[in-house]
């Protein structure tokens, strides 16, 4: 099936043309911060992960919420879905890719990465969350390829991929639970000390994966001539409601903790992040911009009417991606190191070098995409005609 | 190597005598002194190393030079090879300095007493029985040795930080550039020990409370330098030894721990 890759229009070969210039601009500045130390880079001794580790737990999420549409097809025997699980599997594939070079490029000394295997660590979060990830990843593709294999041939896929794909539904939990504990289990840092990080992880994935998908789902519509289906795109919608619910109210949660308690170490990170700490307040914009764009896409999703029109449940679904990574891919980590440990603050913005290494790994995660899109619509073309 | 006190003192003896200098230089100008420091150590045979900071000797002595003191910062960053990168976000730091209220944030009070308020007090790593860097690390890069000291192998760390995270004292440090391209005007004879293995760039180091010199029968060069000039105020002794000169300064001071609420068991103690 993978001829179906080579075989595109001028618009196609121009979109990964594009993306593998990103991804060589990418490289380049990697190879400079391989070279020099990650001293290129805006971390420091007191916030010592930044952008990197903040798009990990981003896109573990978004991988994660694979499973929303996965779950309602086997689980719910909810057959419109079927149309689309495929396009959810290989969006997680793509995500757990980007997940696992965020890590590589954050890695001090990346030649050493197979000590994590040659010395097992149980008791370390990040030596399961290796193997989750992984697991996931290989899941996703072996279930993803013969699921659109058995469909080219108009079979039935085979039993054991049923196996598979029941496993990968907790799997899916378990990668951003794990993902939630890397930080909730850690003395000392208040914004990560969370028994609900994992919670609010889970329901901001759920939110913020399905609405990249609506939004994919309507290129695919505008690009190709397979329609994923307008049924299809309104239950995502009203995932993404739900999940864009209990996400604002997990973190009102936090807030009510945090404020009616008084206790500093609770309320620091959180007046850092949105009223600024000791003179530091670089993020409260980014932070205020979080909250408006949460409540504005919240309004349009609830409202029946605005749900319904693709037009502005696409706004929704950008606004709500917006104020998700920020609050995930920025907020988290900065807040979390903020104030250090001596309760003095350091400002974190990441550098020109740093940010162009992201979006070589965005593009890399993309062009993934773009392929195993590619080969899936293509099948289902080929299948359709 | 298995050199206890006794052999130790004399062999720091003759070394004196051939005007090498060293502690027993110390034993004869201030006796007594060293004896209460060392009671109760074979330094090979430690079971919980802990130290005791006596605060009061220390700014006692911080107070009365004009730039303060930084004996034991200058002898530990020499012998361990610690290059100086000339900027606090990338800082690498063993032992080191900072304000009461940094050192000790979870005790706020706007009205303390005016002898420790803004003043230096000396950090360092403190090797928790309960580590929670030790915990976190993937690839048992840094480790909770027998003896109680919280030790870091440079050659295996893979530089992911999350002991970095994971400590809630700002006690562990990352290369974040190669240390020998550190400003050559703030490091001009780097390497400073030759003998300590250099490490590279991209991992995280932390004090080791010397587990080099203490396997030799030494103190930790910190404390060595603290005694030369006679002031005693950094105590090195096993904890899990009743009679120690540790668990003695123990029992007559009282003494306070870094964020003790958070469960990690420093071994420093600081008298106040």
């Amino acid at each position: 099936m993978l001829e179906r890759a080579i075989k595109g229009t001028h618009g196609y070969w121009g979109w990964l043309i594009f993306l593998l210039a990103l991804m060589g601009l990418g490289l380049g500045c990697y190879l400079y911060q391989f070279f020099e130390g990650l001293k290129i880079t805006g971390m420091s001794r007191d916030v010592s992960w930044g952008l990197y580790i903040g798009q990990l737990t981003y896109f573990v999420g978004v991988a994660a919420s694979g499973v929303m549409v996965v779950l309602p097809c086997y689980l719910h025997d909810y057959k419109a879905f079927g149309r689309i699980t495929i396009l959810g599997e290989f969006l997680a594939v793509a995500s757990i890719i980007m997940c696992l070079l965020f890590v590589f490029v954050d890695l001090g000394n990346p030649t050493r990465i197979m000590n994590v295997i040659l010395y097992p660590s149980p008791n370390s979060i990040l030596f399961w969350d290796m193997i989750v990830l992984n697991v996931y990843l290989m899941l996703n593709i072996v279930i993803g390829w013969n699921v659109l294999a058995a469909e080219r041939k108009g079979v039935h896929y085979k039993q054991w991929i049923k196996v598979l794909i029941y496993i990968s539904i907790p799997w899916a939990f378990s990668i951003h639970t794990v993902t939630a504990f890397l930080y909730a289990g850690i003395p000392g840092r208040h914004y990560w000390l969370t028994a609900i990080m994992a919670a609010r992880f889970l329901s901001s994935a759920f939110c913020a994966g399905p609405a990249l998908l609506i939004l994919l789902c309507l290129i695919v519509r505008r690009v190709t001539t397979f329609d994923p289906g307008k049924e299809q795109i309104r239950t995502l919608a009203g995932i993404v409601t739900y999940a864009m619910i209990f996400n604002v109210f997990f973190f009102l949660l936090e807030l009510f903790t945090a404020f009616y308690s008084q206790i500093p170490g609770h309320m620091h990170p959180i007046v850092f992040l949105f009223q600024g700490l000791q003179g530091h307040g670089n993020l409260v914009p980014w932070m205020w911009t979080a909250a408006v764009f949460a409540i504005l896409s919240l309004v349009l999703l609830i409202v029946p009417a605005t749900r319904r029109n693709e037009g502005t449940l696409t706004v929704a679904c950008i606004i709500l991606i917006i104020a998700t990574w920020i609050d995930k891919g920025l907020g988290l980590i900065v807040g979390g190191f903020t104030p250090t440990p001596f309760h003095t603050v350091t400002d974190y913005w990441p550098t020109t070098p740093e940010m162009l290494i992201t979006i070589g790994i965005w593009a890399t995660g993309f062009f993934v995409l773009t392929i195993l899109y590619k080969i899936t619509i293509s099948v289902k073309e080929e299948v359709a005609a | 190597m298995g050199v206890d006190r006794r052999e130790f003192l004399k062999i720091a003896g003759y070394a004196t005598l051939f005007g090498l200098g060293g502690k027993a230089a110390i034993d004869i100008l201030a006796p007594g002194e060293l004896e209460a420091s060392m009671e109760g150590i074979p330094l090979t045979q430690g079971k919980r190393w802990s130290m005791v900071l006596d605060m009061r000797k220390c700014l006692k002595q911080q107070e009365a030079g004009k730039d303060g003191c930084k004996e034991c910062i200058i002898a530990c960053h020499r012998e361990h090879n610690v290059p100086d990168w000339g900027n606090p976000m990338h800082a690498i730091k063993w032992i080191w300095q900072d304000k009461y209220e940094h050192v000790f944030p979870d005790t706020p009070n706007q009205f303390i007493d005016e002898g420790v308020r803004h003043k230096p007090f000396i950090l360092m790593c403190n090797h928790c029985f309960n580590p929670p860097c030790v915990r976190v690390c993937p690839t048992q890069a840094t480790f909770k040795r027998d003896d109680g000291i919280v030790s870091m192998d440079m050659h295996r760390c893979i530089g992911c930080r999350f002991c970095m995270a994971a400590c809630p004292y700002g006690s562990r440090s990352f290369n974040w550039g190669d240390p020998r391209k550190a400003p050559k005007e703030l490091n001009p004879d780097y390497p400073t020990n030759p003998a300590y293995p250099e490490r590279s760039m991209g991992v995280v180091e932390k004090c080791n409370f010397c587990v080099e010199l203490v396997a030799k029968g030494e103190f930790p060069a910190c404390v060595q330098a603290c005694d030369k000039i006679k002031v005693n105020a950094l105590n090195f002794g096993d904890l899990d030894a009743p009679e120690s000169n540790v668990r003695k300064l123990l029992r007559e001071h009282y003494t306070i721990r870094r964020k003790p609420a958070l469960g990690t068991e420093p071994n420093l103690f600081y008298i106040i």
